[in-house]
């Protein structure tokens, strides 16, 4: 195989990363935007969906078509609810402090970890994808299912700009957004709105990883890598910008795959790492973002 | 008594403790609380930038991390002796919180937060990723026979459970006391005034960012002190402990313990490893502890046990 379709391969590999890096990272940005708190525990929610998913497709059995579909709706509910749970016991009291916040969420991490380790074991297993085409191209064969991951993503983060833009759902979360005080003075329960930012942001990550799970198998350390590369996404497109998010995605998605492939994966994520590093000391407001109000 | 002589007593007695621990102690905590001693000087290190300068930083272990591979590497590739070796790795850790301090500082708050993360994250997949160098993921592991130091009166040998508990109670004395003398100091109101108010501060003429980035450098050197001796006293360099897990761990000893306080380290170290070592002694899942026990913390204990104390009773602690 020659140069250019093994680029082509390295950016196809990317395409997908990207896919999942842009759900995972616009649930962390829609949390940042809109509680201005940074959730650590991110990563963690994107492993619980991942191992619910392995769960749920092996308690319906059966097909694999049947058994994804469940996963895909059951795990993200799941996760959901756990994080609305923990939005309510834990940040609501710290009052959204977000040193207290980190804090909290580091220990969130942890809790998950452990209970994920402990019921699920240290194995790392796979869920059948949904159906088994392969693509037979000129130079190589490609999985079929992987395309449609970045056609389901493409779908989904399309569907959450309608639900920004053009909902009186999305509404209410921008004005919290925008101002929290005035958002509450005009009669927005402020509370409940946080409450549900907080799970949707975690569903949105438990939506990526039951996509990405039938090619990279469910482990209960598996959410560093996607909380890592989600700081890095959030961070080089800009808070709270939605384009910036998908554009820094397919950046570092592709960048990530090229390099992994060409050089070597720590290399990639060594980049990616100083990447954020920099624009946050030198161009904070992201390469996307408008400079603070 | 006045206040001074005082609290020069009460730290003068907590080494004493200590020293009389070494006779006391069975074999098992013996070498336990060795380790403690230097994490609790890692600890140390880090309550000066995180406690009294109110930057929360999650990146020391790349400090940790700088000290313990400056004197490894030293010894292992340069053939340096222990003294050597350690001031290498005090070096090390010196210029690493510079160059972290120059970049970080410019930012504030949850941003500084991320590039400490960052720049330790970076630290921790650079040493993986030289892994021909470093050893990569296995580390590396010291020679007894490269861990002694002649000096004119005779070997000092660390391998030896005695010499290497005094020597960490010797290295934990030393910052102790600087810490004290610190945080009594000019330089340390300055950093306290900083935190808790930087815009006033600044207006009152101080140079808020040389005096955050001499405290991260300071700060820097003393957990790159305690990596050094963690890697000359046990014998073990590995890339775990540039991992953000020990960027968490002294986070958490010193939230326990109480941030700002110059005996808070120690006594939130000791607590938390306890409460690990026994808790694994029931179960594996010692991190549901660590996990639970930050969340506590921070929803009823902000001020950590020593903080605490000083609030209701003890108000000239330090």
């Amino acid at each position: 195989m020659g140069f250019g379709p093994h680029l082509l391969l390295a950016v196809l590999e990317g395409l997908v990363t990207s896919a999942v890096l842009a759900l995972t990272a616009l649930g962390l940005s829609l949390v940042f935007g809109v509680m201005r708190v940074v959730n650590v525990a991110h990563g963690e929610l994107f492993m619980l969906g991942a191992v619910l998913a392995w769960a749920v497709a092996t308690a319906v059995g059966g097909s694999p078509a049947l058994g994804f579909v469940a996963a895909l709706v059951v795990a993200p509910l799941i996760v959901g609810a756990v994080a609305a749970l923990a939005e309510r016991l834990v940040l609501r009291r710290v009052d959204y402090d977000p040193e207290a916040t980190i804090v909290a969420t580091i220990g969130l991490l942890y809790i998950l970890q452990q209970l994920a380790l402990t019921f699920y074991g240290a194995d790392a297993r796979p869920v059948p994808p949904p159906f088994n085409i392969r693509l037979a191209l000129p130079w190589f064969g490609y999985s079929a299912y992987k395309l449609s991951i970045v056609a389901t993503s493409a779908v989904l983060l399309l569907l959450s700009w309608l639900v920004l833009t053009h909902t009186r759902a999305g509404l209410i979360m921008r004005a919290t957004q925008y101002d929290r005080e005035t958002a509450q003075a005009f009669g927005i329960p402020v509370g409940r709105v946080y409450a549900a930012v907080f799970a949707i942001g975690a569903m949105l990550a438990a939506i990526a990883a039951v996509l990405i799970v039938p090619i990279s198998q469910a482990h209960y350390l598996m959410g560093q890598d996607p909380l890592l590369l989600s700081f890095a996404v959030v961070i080089i497109g800009g808070l709270g910008s939605l384009r910036g998010t998908v554009v820094a995605a397919l950046l570092i998605g592709v960048s990530d795959g090229v390099i992994s492939m060409f050089f070597s994966p720590t290399l990639a994520k060594l980049i990616a790492t100083l990447a954020v590093a920099m624009v946050l000391v030198f161009r904070p407001q992201g390469l996307f973002g408008k400079a603070a109000r | 008594m006045n206040g001074t002589a005082r609290l020069w007593l009460l730290h003068a007695a907590v080494v004493a403790l200590l020293a009389a621990l070494n006779f006391l102690l069975p074999a098992y905590h013996h070498g336990l609380m060795a380790r403690i001693l230097v994490l609790a000087t890692f600890a140390m290190g880090y309550n000066l930038t995180f406690g009294y300068g109110g930057l929360l930083s999650l990146g020391h272990a790349m400090f940790f991390a700088a000290g313990l591979y400056g004197a490894g590497l030293g010894i292992h590739h340069l053939g340096l002796g222990v003294p050597a070796a350690f001031l290498a790795a005090l070096a090390c850790g010196a210029a690493l919180a510079f160059l972290a301090g120059v970049l970080a500082l410019r930012t504030t708050g949850v941003a500084f937060m991320i590039v400490t993360l960052m720049f330790s994250q970076a630290f921790h997949l650079a040493i993986l990723y030289f892994s021909a160098f470093t050893g990569g993921d296995q580390g590396l592991v010291l020679r007894p026979q490269q861990r002694r130091i002649e000096t004119m009166l005779g070997t000092l040998d660390l391998t030896d459970p005695t010499t290497r508990y005094l020597t960490a109670l010797a290295l934990f004395s030393v910052v102790l006391f600087a810490m004290l003398a610190i945080v009594r100091s000019g330089f340390g109101r300055v950093l306290v005034a900083i935190r808790e108010n930087e815009e006033r501060t600044r207006m009152l003429g101080y140079d808020t960012f040389a005096s955050r980035l001499a405290a991260l450098v300071a700060s820097g050197t003393i957990c790159a002190a305690a990596g050094a001796a963690y890697g000359l006293l046990f014998g073990y360099v590995g890339a775990n402990f540039a991992s953000v897990q020990y960027s968490i761990l002294p986070l958490l000893w010193v939230l326990l313990g109480g941030a700002a306080t110059t005996l808070g380290p120690l006594f939130g170290t000791v607590f938390m490893y306890y409460v690990v070592d026994i808790a694994s002694g029931y179960t594996s899942a010692y991190m549901l502890a660590v996990g639970v026990i930050l969340i506590l913390l921070v929803l009823f204990f902000r001020k950590g046990l020593l903080g605490t104390l000083r609030e209701r009773w003890l108000g000239w602690l330090p």
